[in-house]
This record gives C-alpha cells, sequence and structure tokens, in this order.
C-alpha cells in the first residue's frame, strides 16, 4: 500500500510530460497567442490576389515583417487585403506592394518595396501603390498571341 | 433406419452463410459492446470515486507504454526525415522537411501510429487481465463484497487510456519532430533554422487539434473495446487467449476506420 | 426469509433451471445437492443475485431482487458472503488484504480496529500469522479458509457456499466443512451450501434439497433424505452409476450409429 506514493508520484510526472509536450506542439508549433495580435495594420488593394490568403508571409527586403490577416473579395471586382505589420518596422508612404512567388512554383507572398518618402504610413492606413500577382498562364497566352501578329 | 445427412452444400453457399454469421455476431458485438461503453461511462459521477484505481490504471497504461512510444516515435520520426529528404531534394525544397516530417507525424503517424503501439502493450493486457478475473470469478467475487465491478475495474481503464493516448500521442509528436531534426539537420545537411520555421508556418491549429481529436477518440475506442473482449471472453485459458488477440486486431482496425472518418472531418 | 417464486433460467434452448419454487430458512443451513447439470449451481447464483432469472422473482423478506435498483443490491449485498469454488482470492492483493477488503470498502474503522477483526477471522480459520503471503504462493486448503475468513468477515447474515470441499484432500474438506457448520451456528447465520459431496453436505445441513435436471426431486431434512425411498435420491446418495439418472446420455441407438457409418459394411438386418 506504500508503493502507492510512489505510483501517484511518477503518473504525475508522466501527465506533467505529457501536458509539457502539448503544451510545446500548441504554442511553438501552432503558435497559440503567438504573432496574431501584435503589430498594426495597413490595407491594399489588388486587381488579382493571386491566391495569397490569411497567413500569408508579408516581406520587406526579404524579411518576413508581418502576415496578412483577411483577404476579401470588394465591390465584387478587386481584393482588399487587410495586412499586419510587426511593430516597429516603419513602411514609407510611397511604398508598392506587389505578389509575388517564392520560388517558381512555391507560396504566394506580399513583397513590400520602400519608397523615396520621408513620411511613414499610419496604422489603419493604405498601401495606395499595388501591384497584382503575375500569371504566368497569360504572360505566355500573351507571348504566343503577340508572336502570332 | 437412420440417415446421416450427406446432403453436400455447395461451398459458395457456406460461405456466404458463414460470411453472414460473423456480420450478425460482429454486430451484435458491437451492440453489446457500446452499451458496455456506455454503462461503465455512466458510472463515471457516480459515488464512490475510484480515483485511486484510475490513477493506478494510468500508471500501468500510460507510464508502461512510455518507453515503447518513444522509441517509435524517435524511428518514424528518423526515417521520414530520411525518405523526405530525398524526395523534396529532387524538388530543391529540402528547406520543407521539417514541415513534412511534422504535417506526417502530428497529422497521421503519431495518432494512428501511438494508437497500435499502445493497443499491443496497453490493450492486450488490459483484455488479459480482465478475461482472468472472469473465468476465476474474481469479478463475480467483487459483486458479492458489493463492489461494482464496471466502476471499480473497467471504467477506470477506459478513463486511462482516453487520457493516457493523447498525453503519449503528443510525446510522440515532440520526439518524432525532435529526432526528424537530428537526421535532416545533423546528418542531411538541411537548414536548421528552415527545418524549425517551415514546420511553425505551415502547421496550423487545425492540424493539432485534429490529431488531439483523433488520439481522444482512439483512447476512449482502445480502452472500450479492449475491456469489452476481456469481459465477455469464454470463461476458459483459451478462450482469454483468444479474445486477447482478437481485441488487438479488433481495436487496431477500428482504430483505422475511425482514423479516416476523422480525417474526412479534419480536411 | 429467502424465498424463490417460480424460477426458471434458460440459455437459449438450453433450460438450465425448470420453474421451480425454492424456500430458505433463516439462520438454518441449507444444502442443495445433485450431480452436475442438475442446476444447483444455477439456483445459487440466482439466490444471490449474480445472475437474473428468465422467469420468476427472488423475495429478500419483501424485496425482489430482480426488480430493485443496482444501489439497493448492493446494500443488501453488504450484509451478505460468498464462498467460490477456486476461492475467488484478488489476485494482487495478499491475504490480509483480501479479507480486510470489504471491512476496507465499506467501513471506516480505524486500521487497527481492522487488523484485530482480520487476525480473529484468521484465528478462526487457522490461518494467523499467514497474512503477507499472497494467494498464488497458498495451497488449495489454504486458498480456501481465507476465502472463507473473506466470507465472514463483515459478519454476513446469509453466506453462499459453492462447492465448498471439491478440490480438496480429506482432512481440508473435513477442515472447511467443520468451519461451516461451527461459524453458521455460532453466528446464526444463514447458510446455502451447494455441493456434490454428499457426507459433507448431509452432515451441515439442517435442510437438505436435492435437485436433477434443473428441478427439485427432493427435500427435508437429512434423515428425512437418508431415509427417502424415491430411486433418484438411493442413486445419488450411494452413487450408482445406474438408475433412473442414466450412465449414458446418448440419444440414438448404439447399433444404429455403428452401421450407419460410411465406410462401414452394412449388415443385414
Amino acid at each position: 500500500m506504500q508503493s502507492y506514493r510512489k505510483v501517484e508520484m511518477t503518473v504525475g510526472v508522466f501527465v506533467f510530460l505529457g501536458l509539457l509536450a502539448i503544451a510545446w506542439l500548441a504554442i511553438k508549433v501552432g503558435q497559440v497567442g503567438g504573432i496574431g495580435a501584435t503589430g498594426y495594420t495597413l490595407t491594399a488593394n489588388f486587381d488579382d490576389a493571386g491566391g495569397v490568403r490569411r497567413g500569408s508571409d508579408i516581406m520587406l527586403a526579404g524579411v518576413i515583417v508581418g502576415r496578412v490577416d483577411e483577404v476579401m473579395l470588394t465591390d465584387n471586382d478587386h481584393a482588399t487585403m487587410i495586412l499586419r505589420v510587426n511593430e516597429g518596422v516603419k513602411i514609407t508612404e510611397d511604398a508598392f506592394a506587389s505578389v509575388r512567388t517564392k520560388g517558381i512554383i512555391g507560396d504566394r507572398y506580399i513583397r513590400i518595396t520602400q519608397g523615396m518618402e520621408d513620411s511613414n504610413l499610419e496604422p489603419g492606413s493604405e498601401i495606395e501603390e499595388t501591384e497584382s500577382a503575375i500569371n504566368i498562364e497569360d504572360l505566355i497566352s500573351k507571348y504566343i498571341f503577340s508572336g502570332k501578329e | 433406419m437412420s440417415d446421416i445427412s450427406n446432403v453436400e452444400q455447395s461451398g459458395l453457399v457456406t460461405f456466404f452463410g458463414r460470411m453472414g454469421r460473423y456480420a450478425m455476431r460482429g454486430i451484435e458485438q458491437l451492440g453489446d459492446g457500446t452499451r458496455l461503453g456506455f454503462h461503465a461511462l455512466s458510472l463515471l459521477f457516480v459515488k464512490p470515486w475510484q480515483g485511486k484505481h484510475f490513477v493506478i490504471q494510468l500508471y500501468a497504461l500510460g507510464v508502461g507504454s512510455l518507453a515503447i512510444i518513444i522509441i517509435t516515435g524517435a524511428f518514424t520520426g528518423m526515417v521520414l526525415a530520411l525518405q523526405g529528404y530525398y524526395t523534396l531534394a529532387k524538388f530543391g525544397s529540402e528547406s520543407l522537411l521539417g514541415a513534412g516530417v511534422g504535417m506526417s507525424i502530428i497529422r497521421e503517424l503519431g495518432p494512428v501510429l501511438g494508437a497500435f503501439m499502445i493497443i499491443g502493450r496497453a490493450g492486450s493486457s488490459i483484455t488479459a487481465e480482465i478475461g482472468i478475473m472472469r473465468v476465476t470469478e474474481q469479478t463475480d467475487a467483487l459483486e458479492m463484497m458489493a463492489v461494482n465491478p464496471m466502476q471499480r475495474i473497467i471504467l477506470p481503464r477506459i478513463i486511462a487510456t482516453t487520457i493516457a493516448v493523447p498525453l503519449l500521442v503528443s510525446v510522440f509528436d515532440v520526439v518524432g519532430i525532435g529526432s526528424g531534426y537530428i537526421v535532416g539537420v545533423e546528418l542531411l545537411g538541411v537548414n536548421p533554422g528552415a527545418y524549425m520555421a517551415e514546420l511553425i508556418a505551415k502547421i496550423e491549429m487545425i492540424d493539432l487539434n485534429g490529431g488531439w481529436v483523433k488520439a481522444v477518440v482512439f483512447g476512449f475506442m482502445i480502452g472500450t473495446i479492449c475491456t469489452y473482449m476481456g469481459y465477455r471472453a469464454q470463461p476458459t485459458t483459451e478462450g482469454v487467449a483468444k479474445a486477447t488477440t482478437q481485441a488487438v486486431v479488433v481495436a487496431s482496425v477500428g482504430v483505422l476506420i475511425m482514423d479516416y472518418i476523422l480525417t474526412s472531418f479534419f480536411l | 426469509m429467502i424465498r424463490g417464486e417460480n424460477l426458471s433460467k434458460r440459455y437459449g434452448d438450453t433450460v438450465a433451471l425448470a420453474a421451480t419454487d425454492i424456500h430458505i430458512r433463516a439462520a438454518a443451513t441449507t444444502a442443495i445437492m445433485g450431480g452436475s447439470g442438475s442446476g444447483k449451481t444455477t439456483m445459487l447464483r440466482l439466490l444471490s443475485g449474480l445472475i437474473k432469472p428468465t422467469t420468476g422473482h427472488i423475495w429478500y423478506g419483501d424485496e425482489d431482487l430482480c426488480t430493485i435498483s443496482d444501489k439497493r443490491l448492493y446494500a443488501l449485498r453488504e450484509s451478505m458472503g460468498m464462498l467460490f469454488q477456486y476461492s475467488a482470492l484478488l489476485n494482487s492483493l495478499n491475504v490480509y488484504d483480501n479479507i480486510a477488503f470489504p471491512l476496507h470498502e465499506h467501513t471506516d474503522l480505524d486500521e487497527s480496529v481492522i487488523r484485530t477483526m482480520v487476525s480473529m477471522k484468521l484465528e478462526q480459520v487457522g490461518l494467523r500469522g499467514f497474512e503477507h503471503l499472497m494467494p498464488s504462493e497458498l495451497s488449495g486448503g489454504m486458498a480456501k479458509r481465507v476465502a472463507f475468513a473473506r466470507a465472514i468477515a463483515m459478519d454476513p447474515k446469509i453466506v453462499f457456499f459453492d462447492e465448498p470441499t471439491s478440490g480438496l484432500d480429506p482432512i481440508s474438506a473435513g477442515v472447511i466443512t467443520t468451519l461451516i457448520r461451527d461459524t453458521s451456528k455460532m453466528n446464526r447465520m444463514t447458510s446455502i451450501v451447494v455441493t456434490h459431496d454428499v457426507e459433507a453436505g448431509l452432515a451441515i445441513a439442517d435442510h437438505v434439497i436435492l435437485m436433477w435436471q434443473g428441478s427439485i426431486i427432493a427435500k427435508g431434512t437429512p434423515d428425512m433424505i437418508r431415509n427417502s425411498d424415491d430411486e433418484r435420491v438411493r442413486q445419488f446418495l450411494e452413487g450408482r452409476p445406474d438408475g433412473p439418472i442414466p450412465f449414458s446420455r446418448s440419444t440414438t441407438s448404439y447399433i444404429d450409429d455403428l452401421t450407419h457409418r460410411p465406410g462401414t459394411v452394412r449388415l443385414e438386418k
């Protein structure tokens, strides 16, 4: 009957280990309570979102500086995105955002190229200049049909 | 003058007849087993609490399976890393190794392989234990001493497996991802930052939740199936042995079927 | 005190017990005897509530075992004890814990009090000092005695004995028989003993019930049974293979079976 103490303790350690594993998975990998809430938002409108969606990266100078929070269809003809940028990352007023692809067939992301202006965008404001996704099929068909003339 | 029947039934007819009988028996057992599972559950909140016996079972089943889970998790992660690397390398996407290993383990291999290992280690011992208790009338003795064997023997085991499997599967996940890291980064030269970063980027909560829901469901199934098969074993030595092997088979197949059903929900 | 009314038990097509009435007197020892397959074990399991009858009622006073709630059944069981044919000791507990089991479960008594009570029971069965052995380390006779001590641990009013002397050497059998008789008298227990040991049964019983093929064929005091004229009773008491209770269970003619096997030479009729 005394060995029950030992059993209890071992079970306690086991459960603790298991919960630790769960916590690591949830927090580190699933990023529960991670990037989600911090940073500030900017909006941007695109003719073609190119498949960018919630969670896609936002990169500036090749560094991930934020994530796309939301992609919505506006006025039934173009896409509006809410971009969540990390605190401390300043984006100039005349910067432009383009939809790019990682590698040739990789994931889509939003690439921000800084402009010349001194002033920076306030939280909640819009990135005016945007460049939509480059669509391989359009490019190819344009090339083929231009050759026909 | 008696006539020994010499009507030879066509092989096909007896074959279907036998299939039909198996199916009927299977369905009967399914109903009986489900009833037992819910009967046991209904005693969850009935006094006297069986906390102590639950802890003892958690030790036997959970802690007891920890070693095999760690070993299986480690080797699964390592094999995935090895196999995955050469496939990804063809597309120049080695950096995705972490994501590949992680996704496979968290969504499928962790819950399913983990469940299989636990079935073999803990499930079979549950069936055998309960079968033997039945054969030696220990469960009847408990009844006569006014202790409900459903509550004292069966319920703690079912609750223990339901709780232990998710914990063990999570350990499996962590060990698998970790050992995949060791093989991928140390042995094969994958970029360490990329391994973890891509893993974190590509895994979403729904993958994790799916894995955990599977683990809980599998745990409950394993507990219910193994206790049921032990309880209903024929009260002989062969009966218990047969029940033990059958329990492992039924539980494993059940896990696979449930896996498909749950995967289709989470996709 | 315990009354079975129109009890029967079927398993599919097999009738283990045909519709029977049975009356167990309080504070007395009743022996239920019969050959194997006579239904006596079924009767015991019905009376103790381990199985439910196909038809009929089992009255404990004015409560029917078949209709009372599980909770009430367990409450009743706290004043019952049972000695199983193979002892059914809990394998993972030692002798002390086995005997103390009902006390630990159902009473809040201090451990020292329980220790005293267990010692008393062990002394009664002659096994004081063996508290630390595990069931696997006990001989059949010792295990039976421990099981007996456990059955009476809570000083129950009603005790069931399932083949208490089976598998025991004559001395151990005698010990158990004496224990049952003396303890029943001392504690004024209602004892129900199922046995096919004629000697033991007649020795300890106040009242005997003889069963055959699922029905009661005789009942009375041991003397009445001993002096019975019923051929079946005589056959049982004297252990004769032949009599009203046939030795051969086969239902077809032997010659017919032999001559109709394929590949055998046909005999001219």
